[in-house]
């Protein structure tokens, strides 16, 4: 409780709560062929604030529909989930941009729905524009930008929710690794910017590792905590440095054998 | 060879200044450059084909009259048509006859549309509606418009109400259709995206779910425009009476009653001619803008 407690006055953010995000004692189950199926067992995690969380495992395991329930978009069979901050902000595998609208116009609409006066819209807009650095992109369409850089609008966007809490769904996965590893560098400098807590979900162990202060390990049908680790390397880290390979050989080992005990019933 | 130098170089100083460039380079090797056609392009391709078609039309025409294949009050002579259009034009009548029909047409859609829109939004977001409508709705597309003549004639008289009767019945399945067809093609990643930035409920109908939906109801438009044009020409040729004031549709007619060819031609080219127009001028242009602004319109 300390250490969250140190990292909220780091931040300096107002928070009455110690966490971001509490997720107590969750359980999911969705109605299947074969009657009720358990997708998630029993899940208690707290996000401190400032914190940077990544969910990692292999398919099935409900690291989606985790994340689906703390946005709110789902509800939970049994068990709570609080996020004090407000409605978090969701960032998906794929961009989710509005092709109706220009990107700063995208970003724009999300101010819009937050309630910002609209003769502060566009400046707010092209300043986060700025900070994910695509400063001349504001009229952009779309269809006219690289999928980093639809990825890094779509960062704006959720950005522009001005949530205390960012949840992200394989974010990366689409993209292509040269682009992914400079996506890794710009959403850490952001996240050390902007102060924000993250929760990241993916598959992939090296940029679980890359990313995070904590990687926490969810096993598969159902969806179990399995293991946690922190990663205490220091940041700016890249993916290729060998102390985010040597915890990574340590995770896969751990993944391996909880995707292994599925092909023993 | 370049990026394993820059990823490299990256590797070598991992700090924000270099990150920016390295961005700035991939920015630039991956952006979409996308370009307009140039205007003589546009000429070539999509102007000049439907010109030698047309001229090619007008020619066998021609010739079939010249072979003298049927009399010469069964198949005139592009020119006699010609002359009933410069007698009607200088009769000063023209765009009289042209204006009566195509204000009818246009004021019907409008009234189509205002109703079309609710009705589809409607069908398309609640559940009951859509089964209870949904069906008769679509079904109803398929019943030609100039069924709803007679019953039209019976209810509301020989007035411009019941044209307007009439093109709506013809327009707003189409319209609200369309809308149907749109919101449901709306990828349901909009609507999670949209939700969890707050635009729920009328929000994000109006944000989310109009524009997205938008292509599918473009669509819808312009087809209810060809509904709307084909019901009101069904309702002038069967429904002509002199407090109508005289529309395209009843030239037509007039000329079956005075077996005047080249004044049946006239009015049938006028009709056809006014559909294309409006479908060029309005519907066309709205459809490609929607359409391009989205990058949906992939040139080959």
């Amino acid at each position: 409780m300390t250490n969250t407690l140190t990292k909220d006055q780091a931040t300096g953010r107002t928070t009455t709560a110690g966490y971001a995000a509490r997720i107590e004692h969750v359980s999911k189950s969705f109605a299947g062929p074969a009657g009720r199926q358990l997708v998630l067992d029993d899940i208690t995690l707290d996000v401190a604030p400032g914190e940077f969380v990544t969910l990692l495992g292999a398919s099935g395991c409900g690291k989606s529909t985790l994340l689906n329930l703390v946005a709110g978009l789902d509800k939970p069979s049994v068990g709570s989930i609080a996020t004090p901050g407000g409605r978090p902000a969701l960032m998906f595998q794929e961009h989710a941009l509005f092709p109706w609208l220009t990107a700063g116009k995208n970003i724009e609409l999300a101010l819009r729905l937050r309630g910002v006066a609209k003769t502060e819209r566009r400046t707010e807009a092209e300043r986060l524009l700025d900070l994910v650095r695509l400063g001349g992109a504001y009229r952009k369409r779309v269809h006219e930008l690289s999928g980093g850089m639809r990825q890094r609008v779509a960062l704006a966007r959720a950005l522009a929710q001005d949530s205390q809490l960012l949840l992200m769904d394989e974010p990366f996965a689409a993209l292509d690794a040269i682009t992914r590893d400079v996506l890794h560098d710009e959403l850490t400098r952001i996240w050390r910017e902007t102060q924000l807590s993250v929760l990241f979900v993916t598959h992939n162990v090296r940029e679980a590792v890359r990313l995070a202060e904590r990687v926490v390990l969810l096993s598969s049908r159902p969806g179990r905590i399995a293991r946690e680790w922190t990663v205490g390397i220091e940041q700016p880290r890249r993916i290729e440095d060998a102390a985010v390979a040597e915890l990574s050989v340590e995770i896969t080992e751990e993944l391996r054998g909880e995707i292994r005990r599925h092909g023993q019933h | 060879m370049a990026s394993t130098e820059t990823s490299s170089e990256a590797k070598a100083k991992p700090d924000s200044h270099d990150l920016a460039g390295l961005e700035a380079g991939l920015d630039a090797l991956d952006a979409v450059q996308s370009h307009r056609t140039p205007v003589s392009e546009v000429l070539l391709k999509k102007v000049l084909p439907p010109v030698v078609a047309v001229v090619l039309v007008v020619a066998l025409w021609q010739a079939l009259v010249w072979a003298k294949v049927t009399d010469e009050g069964s198949l005139p002579a592009p020119s006699a048509v010609w002359d009933s259009v410069s007698k009607l034009w200088m009769a000063g009548t023209l765009l009289e006859v042209v204006w009566t029909s195509v204000s009818r047409g246009l004021l019907g859609f409008l009234l189509a549309l205002a109703i079309g829109t609710p009705l589809g939004l409607l069908v398309a977001r609640v559940k009951f509606v859509r089964a209870a409508i949904g069906p008769i709705l679509s079904g109803l597309q398929s019943l030609p418009s100039v069924a709803w003549v007679p019953p039209a004639v019976i209810w509301l008289g020989l007035n411009n109400q019941m044209m307007y009767a009439v093109i709506l019945l013809g327009a707003v399945p189409s319209i609200a259709n369309g809308l149907v067809s749109g919101v449901d093609q709306v990828p349901p990643l909009f609507l999670r995206a949209g939700r969890t930035m707050g635009a729920t409920g009328l929000k994000g109908t109006w944000h989310i779910v109009m524009p997205a939906a938008l292509p599918g109801y473009v669509a819808g438009l312009k087809q209810g425009w060809a509904f709307s044009w084909r019901s009101l020409m069904a309702a002038e040729i069967i429904a002509s009476s002199p407090d109508l004031g005289l529309g395209l549709g009843q030239l037509l007619e007039n000329g079956r009653n005075n077996a005047d060819m080249p004044g049946v031609f006239l009015a049938i080219l006028l009709i056809l001619l006014v559909g294309i127009a409006i479908d060029l001028l309005l519907f066309s242009p709205l459809e490609r803008a929607v359409l391009r602004g989205r990058g949906l319109l992939v040139k080959n």
